[in-house]
């Protein structure tokens, strides 16, 4: 079985978008000794400066180094893109768990508040909760993991239907194995493959909808340099300064992309069983 | 064939309204909720620290803050409703009317880019799968990866980046003549088609495996025979679905290519009602907007049945 997935550090696609994660989150991890510059202190003297020997990225609207913010930036991004999944995908195991397992009207009541959120598409959601809340890294935090887990919920239930009806799972029940034992030991093991691969990818769409907030001004405010809030306020200054533009945009791009490799070849591994 | 089947289609579509309706009337009740359970005085928070005085009193009255909750409740509800969904802080004009005279942009844009990305990703998709595994498939799946992941807003403006400033042959934003339609429209249905090719790519190549295109393969057809013949018309059955369920993907997209574009839909009125807090208006886009998407579902849902004959109806 672990064999199997021995084959998904094989391939080089994976290596590589493995290493621009790693990149990214030690950039995350030492920003205060590897940026070159303050990532907030303002030079209008230096202002939306293309790039060069001092500033390799160019700097921003308000003389701000783009390459300093970006690796500050590197911190939120990390920072919500975890956190926010790790919240929606530990919300969506437990409730899709019970509600597939236990069934009856456990499964009622949590399929009906499911649906709800479910009335309105993720990035929708998202927006009326930091519509509601107000914005700030926390709310950003709570709205994306809230507009991720209805769709969790869901799949997991679906696979520990699937499971409940296993005859190894039988047997235990049969053997007088209480219910909690059996999630435990059976349930969540045999679905956890694929709710790691949905889980890589949650990480790749969580930064997509926190930097969407971001760019329509709703997200992390400034002047934290959240890397969506950054294409923000860039885009006025497109038609003389696009290097503003550019390079939060790559960042976004490449660790999604990395994210979505990942899932999808550990999808590919889990469905060739 | 008679009466039966006709009569469970009905019974079907009732039982579908119905359940969309309480689905709505839960979400509205969550935002109730939200809203008030924010601390503080809700008429004051909503309007903003900067607001007027005559603002907080005319949310004061709107909610009708004064009255008993579940009283505040069934106004709600009562408003919503018959549409009454309240007045414009910022234009003074009823919230409705503002979201109807929206509302065409942002179905014109949904329409036009939908109709490209099925138009261009289910040939890519169908192109992939006939040639699984070579390296027009390697390519076509790396594309759609890339698409997947390449953020909505980065991508409008790299378009505009490369035809507004550098080649200046399409305007960077605004609306009026179709030429503006083109950039929002190839935004979005780029997004959509990453999508698409994966998802017909998929189902062509899982209907390549069924035993009638075994059965088929040893009659001896040739593989373009099986392909257009029997797979084609069985596997594109899923995308029309997936088209459907896009539609929430779709619209989430359209808040920010609208936004990126000056474009006037609904999606830019929900961002801009929420930076100037206008309450009422966001309150109201975001019903509509569910309203919006459980219709898209339902039809969706309706036209699945109608074109597989398989699916039984409950």
């Amino acid at each position: 079985m672990m064999e199997k997935y021995k084959q998904l550090f094989k391939s080089t696609r994976v290596q590589l978008c493995l290493s621009i994660i790693l990149l990214f989150i030690f950039m995350a991890l030492l920003a205060d000794i590897i940026a070159p510059y303050d990532p907030i202190e303002i030079d209008l003297s230096k202002s939306c400066n293309p790039p060069s020997k001092d500033h390799l990225l160019g700097t921003d609207e308000l003389g701000r180094d783009i390459l300093s913010r970006i690796i500050y930036g590197s911190r939120l991004t990390i920072t919500i893109s975890f956190v926010a999944t790790a919240l929606g995908a530990t919300a969506g195991i437990f409730f899709g768990v019970i509600s597939g397992y236990f069934g009856g009207i456990v499964d009622t009541i949590i399929q009906r508040i499911t649906e709800i959120l479910l009335a309105l598409p993720g990035f929708l959601l998202a927006i009326m909760f930091v519509a509601i809340m107000g914005s700030n890294l926390w709310t950003v935090i709570v709205s994306v993991s809230i507009s991720m887990t209805p769709s969790f919920i869901r799949m997991v239930r679906g696979l520990a239907l699937q499971v409940r009806e296993l005859e190894y799972v039988l047997a235990a029940k049969q053997l007088g194995a209480n219910s909690i034992k059996i999630m435990f030991r059976h349930v969540i093991p045999n679905i956890s493959p694929t709710i790691i691969a949905q889980v890589t990818l949650n990480l790749g769409t969580s930064i997509l909808f926190a930097s969407g907030l971001g760019f329509l001004g709703i997200g992390v405010p400034p002047p934290a340099p959240e890397w969506g809030t950054m294409l923000g306020t860039g885009r006025a200054y497109i038609f003389y300064a696009p290097h503003l533009i550019i390079f939060p945009g790559l960042s976004v791009f490449l660790l999604v992309l990395s994210f979505n490799i990942i899932g999808d070849k550990l999808g590919e591994i889990i469905a060739s069983k | 064939m008679g009466v039966k089947p006709v009569l469970s289609a009905l019974k079907y579509f009732f039982y579908r309204i119905l359940t969309l309706a309480i689905t709505l009337i839960g979400l509205v009740t969550l935002i109730f909720i939200l809203i008030r359970s924010i601390p503080g005085d809700p008429a004051r928070v909503l309007a903003g620290m900067m607001a007027s005085e005559e603002d907080v009193n005319l949310i004061r009255e709107q909610l009708g803050l004064n009255q008993p909750i579940y009283v505040q409740y069934f106004i709600y509800l009562k408003n919503l409703f018959t549409l009454n969904l309240g007045v414009s802080f910022r234009t003074d004009s009823p919230v409705i009317s503002e979201i109807l005279a929206r509302l065409p942009n942002t179905l014109i844009l949904a329409v036009t880019s939908t109709c490209l990305a099925v138009a261009l990703g289910v040939p890519l998709g169908i192109l992939a799968a006939s040639k699984k595994g070579g390296k027009l498939d390697l390519f076509l799946s790396s594309l759609s990866i890339a698409g997947i992941s390449l953020p909505i807003y980065w991508l409008g403006l790299i378009l505009i980046l490369i035809f507004s400033v550098e080649l200046r042959i399409l305007p960077a934003g605004g609306s009026g003549t179709p030429m503006h339609l083109i950039l929002p429209t190839v935004t979005i249905a780029l997004y959509l088609m990453a999508f698409i090719v994966k998802i017909t790519k998929a189902s062509v190549v899982d209907s390549m495996e069924k035993n009638y295109v075994i059965t088929a393969k040893s009659k001896g057809l040739s593989e373009r025979t099986i392909l257009y013949k029997h797979v084609l018309r069985n596997a594109l059955i899923p995308v029309v679905t997936i088209v459907g369920l896009q539609f929430g993907a779709l619209l989430g997209g359209a808040v920010i290519t609208e936004t990126i574009f000056a474009w006037p839909g609904l999606g830019r009125l929900i961002v801009d009602s929420i930076n100037s807090r206008d309450y009422p208006m966001v309150q109201g886009s975001i019903f509509i907007f569910a309203l919006l998407y459980a219709l898209v579902n339902l039809a969706t849902d309706l036209l699945y049945t109608f074109i597989d004959p398989r699916v039984r109806l409950k």
